[in-house]
């Protein structure tokens, strides 16, 4: 069963990326990311990582497809299909993708991996015990109050950058 | 976990009709067929509810012809709706159009699945629980986003944008109320969070912060619904009908019905998150062995939050857009923000009514 069903999240994550690399539509390019991200929160979930699989759907599918869709509709012409690369482009692309494509498949195949037994699910009890951790792996939170800071950082440059409104009399 | 007779009873005689494999696969889907029920079924009730309620305030009666009481009055709507030829634009997207619909469906189905209706229907107890509905609710979004741009109308465009930005605002605020009353818990399991409020509800538990905060989720969970004060989707007088103006027919009835069950969602968090869930008000009924009264008290407590829901419809007049994000940006958001460290504050120096 449980195969199964990762196969079918394997071949939705590979066939929708292709499409979404190869689809002239930008609207509908998003769209297949989008089930991509889904069905990696699908894998997750699979593997018991429930915490890990809702932050995959909120950040990546609700935020951060969101925000594409966004500042797609800020382009122009989103309606007509994307222009076709030059064809030495498209040689060049294709090389250093497949490239790419051995290098990853090489350091996967060289990598030893170990088989993981039933472990128990994370609980958010040790997520959180884990983000306030000042020991190894630990120091999440203050990595995440930086974060905010060059949040706040760029709301900032904003609103300074930002032309004032003319007073229309 | 105490398990009604009659689904153990369906249990195991599935389990000794056929091996256990296929038993297993057969009782996931009939679980997902009884949901898909539930959720039409919720969905008519609620239409018809609303137009009671709607007749109740405006002094007149709402729909009472067809059935008792006009309860049937949806189905035949239901029908008409299916009846119907389904529609569209000739220059729309039609893959992403047909889609649309569909992310909204799956995604309140999934919502739906957390929902303690009582101690024995309980479908997903995940550990997570009510973070796992704000985060499928999030991808929702992404559906009315489609809607309105694959309709290839303007009106549907600035539909679907007004209520993208509606609603990741007000996810925020729905968000940081969860994250409030998880502090005060401890947990975000819904059947502890529910086990937790047996000896006074969180609303009570918490009194002050709790009580902030069960006012900014009503508020913030009346614009994630994408309700009247905040229905700028659909504002007739300006847009036709938002987002969904070009869908007829069956798929204009997934979005109305998924609006209904998203307000049954959210309503259900609120119980869950103040009111104790299916657990009866003082342990009344506690001793007694009766039948689906952990169904009965959480179906009450659902009911009267719809109904303060559907109060505010009738009530107040439609925000701008802009004061709807002045709303959440300005006020909503520092007050949660203050109102968590205000919680954490009561629940670290033991400040809250225990009983």
């Amino acid at each position: 069963m449980e195969r199964i069903i990762f196969y079918i999240l394997s071949i939705i994550i590979v066939v929708f990326a292709g499409l979404s690399v190869v689809n002239r539509n930008i609207m509908r390019s998003i769209i297949y990311l989008l089930f991509v991200l889904l069905a990696f929160a699908g894998l997750y979930f699979m593997m018991e990582f429930n915490f890990l699989g809702a932050v995959q759907m909120t950040v990546y599918a609700g935020g951060i497809i969101v925000l594409y869709i966004n500042s797609i509709m800020l382009v122009e012409r989103i309606n007509s299909p994307l222009d076709v690369a030059k064809l030495w482009r498209r040689i060049l692309a294709g090389v250093i993708s497949v490239a790419g494509a051995i290098m990853a498949l090489f350091a996967i195949w060289s990598y030893d991996f170990t088989e993981v037994g039933d472990e128990s699910s994370i609980t958010i009890q040790d997520v959180g015990k884990s983000v306030l951790n000042y020991g190894e792996h630990g120091y999440i939170l203050p990595f995440e109050v930086i974060s905010m800071l060059l949040l706040a950082a760029m709301v900032g440059a904003i609103v300074i950058a930002k032309t004032k409104k003319r007073n229309a009399n | 976990m105490i398990r009604l007779s009659i689904f153990t009873q369906i249990h195991e005689w599935l389990y000794s009709l056929m091996p256990a494999s296929s038993a297993h696969i057969l009782e996931l889907v009939l679980i997902a067929a009884a949901y898909l029920g539930i959720f039409a079924i919720l969905g008519l009730l609620l239409v018809w509810l609303e137009r009671r309620v709607a007749g109740f305030f405006q002094l007149r009666l709402g729909p009472n012809r067809v059935g008792p009481i006009g309860l049937f009055q949806t189905i035949a709507d239901a029908l008409k709706l299916v009846s119907k030829e389904l529609t569209g634009t000739v220059k729309a997207d039609h893959f992403l159009y047909g889609a649309a619909p569909y992310f909204i469906i799956t995604t309140a189905l999934m919502a739906m699945a957390l929902i303690p209706f009582s101690q024995e229907i309980h479908a997903f107890d995940i550990n997570i629980g009510v973070f796992f509905i704000a985060s499928v609710s999030s991808v929702g979004v992404v559906g009315i986003f489609l809607a309105g741009w694959a309709s290839n109308n303007k009106y549907s465009l600035i539909g679907g944008m007004r209520t993208g930005i509606q609603m990741i605002s007000y996810e925020l605020s729905i968000g940081m109320v969860i994250v409030t009353m998880t502090t005060l818990a401890g947990t975000l399991q819904i059947s502890e969070l529910i086990e937790m409020q047996r000896n006074g509800w969180f609303i009570i538990q918490g009194h002050f912060p709790a009580i902030l905060a069960f006012m900014i989720f009503m508020i913030a969970g009346t614009a994630e619904s994408n309700r009247v004060p905040f229905d700028l989707v659909e504002a007739e007088s300006e847009l036709g009908a938002g987002f969904h103006t070009e869908y007829s027919g069956m798929n204009f009835a997934y979005f109305f019905l998924a609006e209904f069950v998203n307000l049954f969602i959210i309503s259900s968090i609120a119980v869950v998150l103040f009111f104790g869930g299916w657990l009866a008000p003082f342990g009344i009924t506690d001793g007694l062995h009766i039948p689906f009264i952990g169904l009965f008290w959480f179906g009450l407590k659902v009911t009267a939050i719809i109904f303060i829901f559907m109060w505010f419809r009738w009530t107040f007049p439609r925000f701008r857009i802009d004061q709807l994000l002045t709303l959440e940006w300005k006020y909503l958001l520092p007050i949660n923000m203050v109102n968590i460290v205000v919680m954490a504050l009561m629940v670290w120096l033991g400040l809250i009514i225990k009983f």
